[in-house]
């Protein structure tokens, strides 16, 4: 039997993940504790600030680095610290990740609490556990009580997220998968208005995660068999050394890529999220939809690069047709799509095959040429982009309403831009950027995403992907023409205005989602510092 | 002693569980099966430690009992407040969400 060696936790470099998941664990007790009438502004300000520490400590701990890595690495180098004994991995992109999605969360968090829009409330249920249209629900209603549960919520599904791209691990990675996913599942069906559909979501995404990530788990377990430990290296390992059965180790690939393909909602696994995008309340839905995507695009960079890298060979294939898949299936279902919110999730889905085919773009450092962006820089690239358009895109459907709520209906949007032009138009921005109309961020990620595919030779699925942003093109025009060249129809949606948090929001993520067409060299320099993966 | 019979076992669970989600329509006999595809997991991490002569596999094990364990809390309030909405547990019945 081995000696006990006590593990020790690298606390300094881990403390932006400790700060999220012990501010989690404060918000609870703050709930227990608090007088209900003091919770929400408690709440509000407690996430915002652990969120705005913990992007503080990002700042530190790369700066850290860059103090020890000037000496020691060039640019472009891997550099980093193996944290919690070798389970989880801090280095550049973990770092940059987690930067991106600090942001995003207190983005989602100035959109958790927003309540000008629904007159003084939140767009949370007042009362979760009661039956919709129950006098249990009016009585909460009308006496104005919120769910401050949800901040803590968020908080834990941030930590999950923080953890995921970081793991070095397959447990720690299964782990951080069920972190992220547990709370947004409750988030999901805790709508205020159109309850039933928010309780099917809630149902229908917990149903559908918690099979795919069984899946994952099963593959770990066939990994774990086939190298005879978890961690990303020894796999890598026993891969280059080639020692285990060959048989188990596909298995265990096949079965970790459905697990985490379903988490970024890549088509033939993308069937819950039209689904959980148009049922969740939409604020969630805009922090979910973008967090959600950088952290499992993270995971999956880190898994297949470092851990499965050396059997590229096996897993690059099946890549490039989830890749060709979802492009074409999102972009021709969001065609035939009537609701706003579907059609921007049918869009996700084609985004996720953009994303990959920035994934298959990995070659071996050897084989790039001088001044070429690797395939992490213009994958992470793309996350960061798409990312913020797509929180702003989700945050503008928010405002469009009529008395009852929300309207997504896209024939009531008719008119919109006559109505409330800046609206309309920053949505139509938003639009552009997601078809990658050049001065967006969007043009430029998909430049970069398909020039690595390309670098790695990978030209039929950049070839598709090109056909499909074109076609991609013809969806966003068609709902900037219902917006400004039609007429408004009887009942048509109007938009109310919001508090300064909302309005915000819209501002940071539209003006970011234009520097980073216009002068994205910051952003590039930062990713080439950020380096490549730790082994 | 051979490891075999335990991983065909745990395929064997694992694929019941699996093809139980995919057909079983109560959504509590459909939860039961999840948790039988997060066993199967378990007895395979547990076959492959004895395998591999290390304590990983048993240590992971562990872990996912509690993992199993908070997605039943979370998984058995939301089919809860689905059922005190609809009155019915049945997957087929929540459809209202298509197209």
């Amino acid at each position: 039997m081995n000696e006990f060696v006590k593990p020790t936790l690298d606390y300094a470099q881990l403390s932006p993940l400790l700060i999220v998941f012990a501010a989690a664990c404060l918000g609870i007790i703050v709930e227990a504790f608090v007088p209900r009438a003091q919770r929400y502004l408690a709440q509000t300000l407690l996430t915002l600030a652990s969120l705005v520490i913990a992007f503080g400590a990002v700042v530190w701990v790369a700066l850290d680095f860059a103090d020890s890595a000037a000496t020691t690495h060039g640019e472009g180098a891997a550099y980093g610290v193996l944290a919690a004994m070798g389970s989880v991995a801090v280095d550049g992109p973990t770092l940059f990740l987690w930067g991106v999605i600090l942001i995003l969360a207190v983005l989602g968090t100035l959109l958790f609490a927003e309540r000008r829009l629904e007159g003084g409330l939140t767009a949370f249920s007042s009362a979760a556990a009661s039956a919709p249209g129950s006098e249990i629900e009016r009585i909460a209603t009308a006496e104005r009580r919120e769910h401050t549960e949800v901040y803590p919520l968020l908080l834990f599904a941030v930590s999950g997220m923080l953890l995921f791209p970081a793991s070095n691990d397959l447990l720690v990675m299964f782990l951080a998968l069920e972190i992220l996913s547990l709370p947004l599942y409750l988030l999901a069906g805790l709508a205020r208005r159109r309850r039933l559909l928010s309780q099917e979501a809630a149902m229908k995404y917990f149903f559908l995660g918690a099979f795919s990530s069984a899946f994952f788990l099963y593959g770990a377990v066939l990994a774990y068999g086939y190298a005879g430990s978890l961690g990303f290296a020894e796999i890598g390992e026993a891969i280059r050394n080639d020692t285990g059965n060959e048989a188990l180790l596909l298995a265990a690939i096949g079965l970790m890529a459905v697990g985490l393909l379903f988490k970024v909602g890549a088509a033939p696994f993308h069937a819950w999220s039209p689904d959980v995008y148009q049922g969740s309340p939409t604020p969630l839905t805009a922090f979910m939809s973008a967090a959600t995507k950088v952290a499992a695009f993270g995971a999956i960079l880190r898994l297949f690069h470092v851990a499965l890298g050396n059997e590229r060979a096996s897993w690059q294939p099946v890549f490039w047709i989830v890749a060709i898949l979802s492009m074409v299936l999102g972009t021709l279902l969001a065609i035939t799509q009537n609701d706003v919110k579907r059609l921007l999730a049918y869009s996700s889905v084609a985004h996720a095959g953009f994303v990959l085919v920035g994934v298959l773009g990995v070659q071996a450092v050897g084989d790039m040429a001088v001044g070429e962006i690797a395939s992490v820089e213009a994958v992470l690239f793309y996350l960061t982009a798409y990312g913020l358009t797509s929180l702003g895109a989700f945050a503008v459907v928010g405002l469009v309403r009529d008395a009852g709520g929300e309207v997504n209906d896209l024939t009531r949007w008719a008119g919109l831009g006559k109505e409330s032009p800046l609206v309309a138009g920053v949505f139509a921005f938003f639009l552009l950027a997601m078809a990658g109309i050049p001065l967006t961020s969007g043009f430029i990620g998909k430049w970069a995403v398909f020039s690595v595919a390309l670098a790695a030779g990978a030209w039929p699925v950049v070839v598709v992907a090109i056909l499909m942003s074109v076609v991609a093109v013809w969806i966003y025009l068609k709902v900037m023409v219902l917006m400004y060249f039609r007429e408004p129809v009887e009942g048509s949606a109007s938009v109310t205005t919001p508090s300064a948090l909302t309005s915000s929001v819209i501002a940071v993520t539209a003006l970011l989602t234009l520097l980073l067409g216009v002068v994205p060299d910051p952003l590039f320099d930062l990713l080439a510092n950020a380096g490549e993966f730790i082994r | 002693m051979s490891i075999t019979p335990y991983i065909v076992l745990s395929a064997i669970l694992f694929t019941i569980g699996a093809v139980g989600v995919l057909t079983r329509r109560n959504a509590i006999v459909v939860f039961m099966c999840v948790e039988i595809m997060l066993n199967a997991c378990n007895l395979g991490f547990v076959a492959f430690a004895r395998q591999h002569g290390n304590l990983d596999g048993q240590i992971a094990a562990f872990f996912v009992m509690v993992v199993a364990a908070a997605e039943v809390v979370v998984g058995l309030a939301i089919i809860m407040t689905i059922f005190r909405s609809r009155r019915s547990a049945s997957v087929d019945d929540a459809s209202l969400l298509k197209y």
